[in-house]
């Protein structure tokens, strides 16, 4: 859950981004549209989420998956992104499946390296290593955030 | 060692093309609804990726029905009446209100009063 209130915003900075790529070259987005677009879109992710979450409860199931989130869209009448979103998941998993393989291929190798090479190779192995825990951990530290916000209220 | 480097490189850039918002902070909003339980990975992905088409969809419908077309320039006014009138945006409508000047919502007020006074 989030504690604060601009929790619940996405980032101005990648909003506006995206909204320059929509538009023609040139076009002058004023601040206040950026914010009501950024505000509209956490808005529909809550719509989308509720919609989703009710496809997911309607079939007995406590966590959203991926059909529930296409059905949420076709029933809030945005079809036209289905197909995007097909490809994009497909996109995904393909690219997660990779990424499985790479650091299974990364492993081997270093296996390797690490009984034939220099210690100078070593360490920067290790820096690759902690690298990869950073990324593993990434799920953990909001958590503690939470704990921390709700001492601090 | 260093024919790992461009392919790491070419990953991330991937990993960029394809969402380019925070899968944390979608989860942040998404786990405010508060019947939520649990999401899975690929129905957050898709949430916010949808999250990107919309606000690409909303920026561009907005913009081709705006009079700013001339003036090169997306306005507030424009979002607002876009979810006046797009269906698909209706449900905007509670945060996109319509601006009005005070001046305008006084006399429709007094507009108002003055119909209940001839009743």
């Amino acid at each position: 859950m989030a504690e604060r209130p601009e929790d619940l915003n996405l980032p101005n900075a990648v909003i506006t981004r995206i909204i320059k790529e929509a538009l023609p070259d040139g076009v002058n987005v004023s601040k206040e549209a950026r914010r009501a677009i950024s505000q509209a879109a956490s808005v529909f992710v809550l719509y989308a989420t509720s919609c989703a979450n009710n496809f997911a409860m309607k079939a007995k199931r406590k966590t959203l998956n991926a059909g529930d989130v296409l059905a949420a869209m076709e029933e809030m009448e945005f079809h036209r992104f289905l197909e995007p979103l097909r490809e994009a998941l497909e996109g995904y998993k393909k690219d997660q499946k990779g990424k499985k393989e790479v650091t299974e291929q990364k492993r081997k190798e270093k296996e390797k390296k690490i009984d034939s090479e220099s210690n100078k190779y070593r360490e920067e192995e290790e820096a690759e290593e902690e690298e990869e825990e950073q990324q593993r951990m990434e799920e953990e530290p909001e958590e503690e955030e939470e704990e921390e916000e709700e001492v601090e209220n | 060692m260093s024919h790992n480097t461009p392919d790491k490189d070419n990953q991330t850039s991937e990993a960029k093309k394809t969402i380019s918002l925070p899968i944390s902070r979608v989860r942040l909003i998404m786990k405010s609804s508060p019947d939520v339980s649990s999401i899975n990975q690929d129905a957050l992905f898709l949430t916010t990726k949808a999250t990107e088409l919309f606000v690409q969809h909303l920026a561009l419908t907005s913009f081709n029905k705006s009079s700013g077309r001339e003036t090169n320039t997306l306005d507030y006014s424009d979002l607002a009446k876009t979810a006046e009138t797009t269906e698909t945006f209706h449900f905007l409508t509670d945060i996109l209100p319509k601006k009005i000047l005070a001046r305008d919502y006084l006399k429709t007020l007094e507009q108002m009063q003055d119909e209940e006074a001839d009743f």
